[in-house]
């Protein structure tokens, strides 16, 4: 099974990047975008003795620092 | 001097751990210990651990988090709770912050370019073990040279740091966008520093200042008398 985590900065940590990215948008004469926060996805294939704790565990401890990220888990069907 | 005893760990990607090793002899008197990564155990009865700049692991998913969760950090996770002293620089720090030794996160600089040049520090706390050879408000000038060093903590996290008198440095001058220009932390107990600048390249005239010194030689006076 796959599985699928999105790791994203929270709400009010200030994402340099994704500043630099929006003004590279701008640059390539597109309007409208308002903001742009970039994140990561992580994909994991992983057999069906993984639980969901198990993936809790994994994020909170390694994949996302709790501190300034967040991370959503989503299980993709086979 | 002699007997002073000190390890420098090396994680795969460090690239200053020659020069810690180098300030800490030059300084000290003895040569550290070598301690690699995958090792279970640091040597017994040390009196000071360093984690040296680089990029331990190429900045693999954030810089310091694998190097946080390598065989070694436990054992000097644990050495610190003992209150063995730890010195983390630059990558050091943030595997520091990663192991959860320091509170607070290492960020991208708000500039997005790499920062390497001398910066000016002011010293916030003389009271410390690594900062009792420096007076309060004192000007240092110290190299930086990071990508992620824009210091982040929550509010009252940033409070408590202030109040306990933990900011060790402040960048005097604008850097890397970190919260209230922190530069340096310490540990609520006061036997950990993480610092984003490199002490270690300022030691001798060569290097063309001395301001770095200070900080080791307080480090190894204080253990040495105590």
């Amino acid at each position: 099974m796959k599985v699928r985590v999105y790791v994203s900065l929270k709400n009010g940590v200030l994402d340099p990047q994704g500043r630099a990215i929006h003004h590279a948008i701008e640059g390539l004469g597109i309007h409208g975008v308002k903001d742009v926060r970039a994140g990561k996805m992580l994909e994991l294939e992983v057999d069906d003795t993984v639980t969901d704790a198990a993936l809790d565990e994994m994020a909170k401890k390694l994949l996302a620092n709790m501190v300034i990220e967040n991370y959503r888990i989503e299980r993709i069907a086979a | 001097m002699s007997g002073f005893r000190s390890a420098v760990v090396t994680f795969p990607g460090s690239n200053c751990d020659r020069d810690m090793a180098d300030a800490l002899e030059k300084i000290s008197g003895t040569a550290p210990y070598r301690v690699w990564h995958g090792d279970a155990d640091l040597p017994e009865r040390l009196d000071f651990i360093a984690l040296p700049g680089g990029f331990s692991y190429g900045d693999y998913l954030r810089s310091g988090a694998m190097a946080a969760r390598s065989p070694i950090m436990q054992a000097v996770v644990a050495a610190a709770g003992r209150g063995v002293p730890v010195l983390g620089v630059c990558n050091g720090f943030q595997v520091l912050t990663e192991s959860g030794l320091l509170p607070g996160a290492l960020m991208r600089n708000a500039g997005i370019r790499f920062v390497c040049r001398e910066v000016a520090l002011t010293v916030e706390n003389s009271q410390s073990l690594f900062t009792g050879g420096y007076s309060k408000g004192q000007r240092i000038l110290i190299p930086v040279a990071h990508h992620d060093g824009n210091y982040f903590a929550d509010d009252a996290t940033l409070e408590r740091l202030e109040g306990e008198g933990r900011v060790a440095f402040r960048y005097a001058e604008p850097v890397n966008g970190s919260s209230r220009d922190i530069a340096g932390i310490l540990n609520e107990a006061g036997n950990v520093l993480g610092m984003m600048p490199h002490p270690e390249r300022m030691i001798e005239a060569a290097h063309g200042g001395t301001d770095g010194r200070a900080l080791f030689e307080s480090a190894i006076k204080g253990l040495v008398d105590a």
